[in-house]
């Protein structure tokens, strides 16, 4: 059984790790003393002959007590909150300098589309690839979500990133991975049939891989077009999906 | 309760519940439901309109507001009419009680009839709840607006046909009076919808 | 009888009293007693088919692609060969959540419970529409058969969860659900017109059909709950409604609602659900937590501790329900800033529930403890509700739900508030009133085995859920073996798999003391727990028309081990204070 969070590999992930390890502590006190209080006063105060219960309708003393006590807790706990919330999440919170990725679900399956060699997304010499997602580590990234036919999410739980994708809208999400390294794409959103299976893989490169590897994909693309991305597409993680036709190269992510 | 009428003990033992009688508080109460079920349509209308990419058409541009200005002049008199009724029937006035029950309960149908004029109207101009955003809130909330009227006149027929068999003679007022509670607020939502979805 | 001491306090009712039909009589009843155990009936079965649905899946997520035990039954379109298919597995997730939560618990807190309790316990003959009332109860069955025979149609049960998300909910094309959807939407319809005839009924019943003397802050923590409740389903049910009706006509009659392709938006199906739902979710556990300060009291021998608390947390919870939905909303692409909103008004809620949890230690503290079997499960309610209280902070925090939201934390914190919450505390009910309901006591050794196995398996079953949340692993998945984040949990799943198994077989022992006590348990006297409200004070079970005369009401609904009552330890509701004792209250 695992007690703990998986591995963060976000810049931000500690953030969110400290979230819950302060929420963990406060509750942790809480349920401590309410199950110990609980379980002492069923033994202790369990029926007896002769004994009588102490009468008494209440303590406003106590009432106010245990009042401002959890309201004080929660009021830290939300400003506290409210911060890193701001900074992952916030519309204002993406770097200023990141890479721009196109990412779009649709059943059951992740298009994700990079800039082509001008380094700008919604051109023509854009390219697109299904469930692989390829970025440079330690660099900001950009991704804008958008769904095509229903609502999916996007998850990667080792960079602490989750986000619905839902149809009709671009939502941007950013990250920064502190390591290379593979890791998957989930979809939590209840999606169909194939919820259970749209998964894509994750590969985070050093910064030189990742430009050879773009360097690869214009190169490839240049001479042979479509071919390369359906060997790709092949190779990902989800053989269900493999025999469906791939997206086309002049999808666009909107809302540049 | 009977119960109220003779307490027995007078060492401390107050009186509950409301000066009210029991169905006016059960329909106030049942009102109160229907707020919150135009609330959820309204909201969703607000929340469509003015977060919709479509442009909305200007007033007057598919709708034909005289005819429902008309209509909704009919339903407004069929409220006053309906305070008639009522208050006839507090004064055990049987004549006026049965003129002012048939006549709201007429009005309502009209209103109804004009109604359905106006969506066979649209239909045949191929306007309907599939025509985009307009088409779908429009039809939704006018039709279950309608649906109510059309709740509310049943009930008025019944309650006219009770007038005529004198059910209501003898002060007896109750029933329109909780009748008349659901009419007018019926009533208070059809104005509402018609300055929303036709004036603005 | 002996225990009632009371001397006759009230006015002679005039009932009068025709022999009825069979049909009359427990079919079409007016008789809000008779309708409320038929709601208990109806309620029980659906929780036995929520948890059947549950057992399945649980035995596709411990081994996923084999084949189930009587798997052979089902037809091809569900299972082939007896091994589930996904599209199954998304119905039974679907319809677990629904009936669990709108045919289960939702029926056995308010459809039995308001139904029974509120005119016994505030002293009125029936309910203010008893007519109204039995349209209410055929409403819920035919909403009920029509979500059961959904799994029948093609296409087979709505596989949308119990959110129905659209525009998933609204392409048949993109769930490969169609007829099914539609009866689920037609089914909750009329489900919400049961839940708000009654609620009008529950509200204008005790504002108006109060007891001489049953004033406001009189009224037993139970009819506070259910009173507070039936406000919060009348507003929230049509809601629900409407959002229903748009979910219908988007795939019947080609409106645009919640299709995006169309301008339609979304988001606006989830704001309207969780606008009804978040209120819903405090539906489902005010109740409950009504039921269990009173057998706290009533075990304890003690009156509650902090009533006008609780009371105000009551109204508190009920009031904050409304401003705190967009907590379900943090990842679906709602404006951030909204989501720090809501954060802040779902945090403020943990401080009425912990006013709650810390007043139950208090009604127990130096109380003298009948630990009998409603006693034990209310216990186990605090506990539990507990636990499902504090995970619930851990969501509330937006940042940290990044990573939560749709894993296996939230599936647990649901069923620690549903289950250990909401289902112990109707379990405790069951066993308190059922002397009253049938006249006859369950037992109480199979009650106190019932209790054990069911805590122990519960917390095998559910703690776990929440490490696997933690590892995160989404909800709703049919098979989790495929993702390398997920992959050292397998053995998790077979430990809450069997855990469950055991947990719906402890089940059983609930259902065979339950039916066997109808017939041959003990007989009940009018008031084995020696209890203060007026249902009490009342035959077991009551006459049509409760009361032989209606009763005055004196005293506080909890006033157990009153100092100046020496020959016993409480005082009830109606008992002259001149004939008992000068108390004060």
């Amino acid at each position: 059984m695992n007690w703990t969070l998986p591995e963060n590999i976000a810049t931000y992930g500690g953030k969110i790790d400290a979230v819950f390890w302060v929420i963990t502590i406060v509750t942790a006190i809480a349920f401590v003393l309410v199950e110990v209080g609980i379980i002492w006063f069923t033994i202790r105060y369990r029926q007896r002959e002769g004994r009588r219960a102490h009468y008494t309708h209440g303590d406003k003393n106590l009432e106010i007590l245990w009042t401002a006590i959890p309201a004080l807790a929660m009021v830290v706990l939300g400003i506290y909150s409210a911060g890193v919330w701001a900074d992952i999440k916030g519309r204002e919170s993406a770097p200023a300098e990141s890479l721009h990725i196109g990412v779009r679900a649709k059943q059951f399956e992740w298009n994700v589309t990079y800039a082509g060699a001008d380094e700008v997304l919604g051109t023509n010499d854009d390219f697109t690839i299904r469930n692989q997602l390829h970025f440079p580590a330690n660099e900001p990234i950009l991704v804008w979500l958008e769904a095509e036919d229903v609502l999916h999410s996007f998850f990667i739980p080792q960079l602490r990133v989750k986000q619905d994708a839902v149809p009709g809208m671009t939502i941007p999400v950013w990250f920064e991975a502190t390591r290379s390294g593979e890791f998957q794409i989930g979809c939590a959103e209840l999606c169909g049939l194939g919820h259970y299976r749209m998964r894509a893989r994750v590969f985070i490169h050093e910064q030189a891989d990742y430009e050879a590897w773009v360097g690869e994909q214009i190169a490839s693309r240049g001479q042979t077009g479509e071919a390369e991305e359906t060997e790709l597409a092949t190779a990902a993680s989800a053989p269900e999906a493999a025999d469906e036709p791939a997206s086309t190269h002049d999808h666009s992510a909107g809302g540049m | 309760m009977e119960a109220h009428a003779a307490p027995y003990y007078r060492g401390g033992a107050p009186e509950t519940g409301l000066a009210v009688y029991t169905q006016k508080v059960g329909m106030w109460v049942f009102l109160c439901s229907e707020i919150m079920f135009f609330t959820g349509l309204i909201g969703s209308y607000i929340i469509l309109r003015f977060g919709a990419s479509e442009t909305w058409p200007a007033p007057g541009e598919v709708l034909n507001i005289p005819v429902t200005a008309v209509n909704t002049f009919i339903l407004i008199c069929s409220s006053v009419t309906m305070v008639k009724a009522f208050a006839a029937s507090e004064t055990g006035d049987k004549r006026g009680t049965r003129l002012f029950t048939l006549a709201t309960a007429l009005m309502g149908a009209t209103f109804l009839g004009v109604q359905i004029y106006e969506y066979r109207e649209l239909l045949h101009h191929d306007f309907g709840p599939w025509s985009g955003l307009y088409g779908s809130t429009f039809f939704t909330m006018t039709g279950f607006h309608g649906f109510h009227v059309f709740l509310g006149v049943v009930c008025m027929t019944w309650a006219t046909l009770k007038a005529f068999r004198g059910g209501y003679d003898g002060g007896n007022y109750r029933g329109l009076e909780v009748l008349g509670l659901y009419w007018h607020f019926v009533d208070l939502v059809w104005i509402i919808l018609f300055t929303i979805v036709y004036l603005i | 009888m002996a225990t009632i001491v009371a001397q006759p306090t009230g006015v002679p009712v005039v009932e009068e009293h025709h022999e009825m039909s069979f049909i009359r009589k427990y079919i079409f009843s007016t008789d809000h007693k008779v309708i409320g155990i038929q709601f208990l009936f109806l309620s029980l079965f659906f929780l036995l088919v929520g948890g059947l649905l549950a057992m399945m899946m649980r035995w596709q997520l411990a081994w996923p692609g084999k084949a189930m035990p009587f798997g052979g039954l089902f037809p091809e379109a569900m299972a082939p060969g007896g091994i589930m298919l996904p599209e199954f597995y998304n119905s039974l997730v679907t319809m677990h959540g629904t009936f669990m939560v709108f045919f289960a618990i939702m029926l056995l807190l308010v459809g039995v419970y308001a139904n029974y309790l509120i005119p016994l316990q505030i002293g009125a003959p029936d309910m203010a529409f008893p007519r109204l009332n039995m349209i209410s109860f055929w409403l819920a069955v035919p909403a009920g058969v029509i979500a059961l025979a959904s799994f029948a149609v093609e296409g087979g049960a709505a596989g949308a969860g119990w959110t129905s998300y659209a525009p998933l909910s609204a392409l048949p094309e993109a769930s490969g659900v169609s007829l099914g959807q539609q009866m689920w939407i037609v089914s909750l319809v009329i489900l919400g017109l049961s839940s708000i005839l009654g609620s009008t009924n529950y509200i204008t019943t005790v504002i108006n059909m109060r007891a001489p003397g049953m004033t406001w802050m009189r009224l037993p923590l139970t009819v506070w709950a259910l009173f507070i409740t039936a406000i919060l389903a009348l507003l929230a049910m049509p809601v629900l409604s409407g959002a229903l009706i748009m979910l219908l006509f988007d795939q019947t009659l080609g409106t645009h609602f919640f299709l995006p392709a169309s301008g339609g938006q979304p988001l606006l199906w989830q704001h309207l659900f969780w606008f009804f739902g978040h209120p819903e979710v405090y539906i489902l556990i005010l109740p409950a937590m009504g039921f269990a300060s009173e057998i706290l009291a009533v075990g304890s021998r003690k009156p509650v501790f902090g009533y006008k608390a609780m009371v105000g947390a009551i109204i508190a919870i009920a009031f904050l329900g409304w401003i705190v939905w967009g907590h379900h909303m943090f990842q679906s692409g709602m404006n951030p800033v909204l989501g720090t909103t809501f954060m802040v008004s779902t945090l403020v809620i943990a401080v009425p529930s912990a006013i709650k949890t810390f007043n139950w230690m208090g009604t127990m503290w130096r109380g003298n403890l009948h630990l009998h079997s409603p006693m034990l499960f209310a216990i186990g309610f605090v506990m539990l509700f507990v636990i499902g209280g504090l995970s619930g902070i851990f969501m509330a925090s937006a940042p940290f739900d990044i990573f939560i939201h749709d894993t296996y934390f939230i599936v647990a914190h649901i069923h620690y508030v549903l289950f250990g919450g909401a289902l112990f505390a109707i379990f405790g009910a069951i066993y308190y009133w059922y002397p009253k309901m049938f006249g006859r006591m369950m037992s109480e050794r199979w009650g106190k085995i019932h209790f054990g196995l069911t805590f122990i398996f519960f917390n095998l079953a559910f703690f776990p859920m929440h490490t696997q949340g933690l590892a995160g692993m989404m909800r709703r998945l049919y098979d989790t073996s495929g993702y390398t984040h997920t992959a050292d949990i397998q053995d998790t799943h077979l430990l809450i798999s069997f855990s469950a198994f055991a947990l719906f077989a402890s089940g059983a022992i609930f259902a065979f003391n339950f039916f066997w006590s109808m017939f041959r348990g003990e007989r009940a006297p009018d008031n084995p727990w020696n209890a203060t409200t007026l249902e009490w004070q009342t035959p077991s079970p009551p006459k049509h028309g409760n009361w032989e005369e209606a009763p005055v009401v004196y005293h506080g609904p909890h006033e157990y081990s009153h100092p100046d009552v020496t020959d016993k330890d409480w005082l009830a509701q109606n008992e002259r204070p001149d004939v008992v004792s000068p108390a004060r209250h």
